[in-house]
């Protein structure tokens, strides 16, 4: 009944549906290209079936400056490959041809798509029936050009709210985003500590209770454990890393396997406390 | 491209000079990026923070440093007279302790009580190194394994200075990959890390900073050539990595409409080899390190590696000021090739009893020929920014001389 939905509004119903459902977005990212396009095409396609509701797709680039050694070297494997912002677009418009529920936000630095023209870059996601973007690069007070762009093609340009995101910087984070809002769990890169639940579970009623949004969390989730932790308190969990290490040491079907792991887990995590 | 000169002071208050800078950084680092912005603002009025810089500044640095007419020079290259700004008489052996006093100064202000910092060369670890051993803070040094290799000296001074020197593996292993790998620690320890970057560059306020720091280059250059010759140089030449000792020179002689400022960026194996670092010839406009300027890359915006014989030259970006007098035509950009730099560096030995650092080589081979357009009635102004003891080894094994 949703098959219309594009956007924001997709990333929206697909929220709403799990709230009624009292639970979390399970979030997987994985990075597009990795190792090379037919693989990670494949791994993208299998990730609806393991429970993943809501899917990051990273651009590699080559100065990933917010990411730690697994995504870094994930990114350099992809553009080893010849993998190109252009491929992983197409990646997700084949996606889209056989899925058209599962939302997918596309997650990269800033150059790729300065190179290539904010708006050609929104007309590019809109085609490939991607959804939203962050970039991890461009703050608020830097991201008008893109944003312009997404809100005229109702696509949802994400903030990130951090540890460091105070309640004077808040309103800043916050002012002109859609879709939900990623906090980064720890003061750091991608893969490296593990955040705590209770710092977590605080910043995410902060930030939702500003935002009006569906508050997300990632950054150095990795176990099953911490995904559950974090799924009772927040309304989706990403998990970037960890699956993106199955997918280097056991390709696509080690990490599906982690997947659907994770995956049960978010969405079992609120009844287990009920229970 | 127009010609006309700038009146505009940039930055303005959203970083920016024209189209170029800004802060293009991660949301954790922004809040971190703003108090440094206060805390700058608030330094840079402060009559006490400029007379403890000062202070330091004459008594430590050896500041002001001397201008040298280069005789020899001038005459082998058979025109204008060649004046060299003499930096490379710091202490420490380059420019780059102009702008590690001032951000360690600004460090200690902060109650920040550990240094990081990204390198090239090794002349901005070392400078920094020697800054927080002076003020008693740990320092850790980000430096490319390939850098590491080709400036050994300085790496073994850095660790002398009580330093940490973490060799960077990532990319080329050059000076793009430390910077990252530095803002990666950055983002990870917010709370009590100052980053001093050594260049004209990253996130606003630091092009800012640096180019103030940097610019009692140029102001005293501009004095002491005005006593000396009685004028204003016809150009002021120097070379460019980021920037910074450009900058540094260039930014009193900004409003001075009659002088010609000349960067020189590096040519590797020449342009044409796609070889080089040279991002304002052969890169085009994009963001890396927190902020907008060129940048060597692909046509799908990926940073491609620059290549330089010269450690401190060797990054794909360029300082945004320079992006900005670049394009509005104040300043002009022209290039040097490893080959040319390495014939520099011991034709300056042997006529001037000078080993320069192979960054103002580059330089040097731009203003032999400027020397001549100009004539014998011509006057140029040179950084000479670092003193080449850190290259005798690279250079030798360049040459095929074992020592
Ligand atoms: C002697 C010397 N000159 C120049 C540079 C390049 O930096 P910048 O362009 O910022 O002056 C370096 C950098 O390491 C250097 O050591």
């Amino acid at each position: 009944m949703n098959a219309q939905l594009t956007g924001a509004a997709r990333l929206e119903a697909r929220f709403s549906a799990l709230a009624t459902q009292n639970r979390a977005a399970f979030v997987a990212y994985i990075m597009g290209g990795d190792p090379d396009l037919k693989t990670a095409q494949e791994l993208l396609d299998g990730l609806p079936a393991t429970g993943a509701d809501i899917i990051e797709l990273g651009l590699p680039f080559t100065d990933p400056m917010a990411d730690g050694p697994a995504i870094q070297a994930a990114a350099l494997r992809a553009l080893g490959a010849g993998v190109r912002t252009k491929n992983v677009l197409a990646m997700a418009a084949k996606f889209r041809q056989k899925d058209t529920q599962t939302p997918v936000i596309v997650m990269g630095y800033y150059n790729p798509v300065h190179h290539m023209g904010c708006e050609a870059f929104t007309d590019a996601c809109v085609a490939a029936g991607v959804d939203g973007a962050i970039m991890v690069d461009l703050p608020p007070e830097e991201d008008a050009p893109l944003r312009t762009a997404f809100d005229a093609a109702g696509l949802a340009l994400i903030r990130l709210a951090t540890p460091t995101t105070d309640d004077q910087r808040l309103p800043t984070v916050i002012t002109g985003t859609s879709g939900f809002v990623y906090y980064v769990s720890v003061a750091g890169i991608t893969g490296a500590a593990v955040p705590d639940a209770d710092p977590v579970a605080r910043a995410v009623s902060r930030i939702r209770a500003a935002s009006g949004l569906p508050v997300a969390v990632g950054f150095g989730v990795r176990t099953t454990q911490k995904a559950a932790q974090i799924a009772r308190v927040a309304d989706g969990v990403v998990v970037g890393s960890a699956i993106v290490d199955a997918m280097a040491s056991g390709g696509v079907k080690e990490a599906l396997a982690l997947a659907r792991t994770l995956g049960r887990a978010v969405h079992t995590a609120r009844q287990e406390v009920s229970q | 491209m127009t010609v006309k000169t700038d009146d505009v002071q940039w930055p303005d208050a959203r970083g920016r000079f024209g189209d170029f800078g800004g802060r293009f950084v991660a949301e954790t680092l922004m809040p971190l990026i703003l108090e440094l912005e206060s805390a700058w603002d608030e330094a840079r009025n402060d009559p006490e923070f400029a007379k403890q810089m000062d202070g330091f500044l004459r008594d430590y640095v050896g500041r002001p440093s001397a201008v040298y007419h280069a005789e020899r020079l001038s005459a082998e290259f058979g025109g204008a007279k060649i004046w060299f700004k003499r930096d490379e008489l710091n202490h420490t052996g380059s420019h780059k302790i102009n702008n590690c006093l001032g951000q360690v100064l600004l460090a200690k202000r902060m109650g920040k009580t550990r240094i990081i910092a990204e390198t090239g060369a090794g002349q901005h670890g070392v400078a920094t190194a020697t800054m927080a051993a002076r003020f008693g803070l740990p320092c850790v040094v980000f430096m490319g394994a390939t850098d590491i290799e080709r400036q050994q000296p300085n790496v073994f001074r850095m660790k002398l200075l009580g330093a940490e020197v973490i060799p960077v593996t990532s990319g080329t292993g050059t000076l793009k990959d430390a910077m990252n790998e530095a803002l990666r620690d950055w983002v990870t320890h917010v709370d009590e890390t100052f980053y001093v970057i050594g260049t004209v560059a990253g996130p606003h306020p630091y092009p800012h900073m640096v180019r103030e720091f940097q610019s009692v280059i140029g102001r005293e250059a501009r004095a002491q050539i005005l006593q000396r010759e009685g004028r204003l140089p016809d150009a002021c030449v120097a070379c460019i990595g980021g920037g910074s000792n450009a900058m540094g020179l260039f930014h009193a002689f900004v409003p001075d409409k009659g002088v010609r400022l000349i960067g020189v960026e590096a040519a590797g194996l020449g342009i044409e080899t796609g070889k080089h670092a040279a991002s304002l010839k052969g890169g085009a406009p994009g963001v890396l390190h927190g902020n907008r300027t060129y940048l060597l890359q692909d046509d799908d915006g990926q940073i491609i590696d620059a290549h330089s014989i010269s450690a401190g030259l060797d990054y794909p970006g360029i300082g945004p000021e320079h992006a900005h007098l670049h394009d509005v035509g104040r300043a002009e950009y022209v290039s040097a090739t490893d080959k040319e730099a390495l014939e520099m560096f011991q034709l300056c030995t042997k006529l001037e009893g000078i080993i320069p650092a192979l960054e103002p080589a580059h330089a040097l081979a731009r203003v032999a020929d400027l020397a001549k357009e100009l004539g014998p009635k011509g006057l140029i102004l040179m950084n000479m920014c670092g003193r080449g003891d850190k290259d005798v080894f690279a250079v030798a094994k360049h040459l095929g001389v074992k020592i």
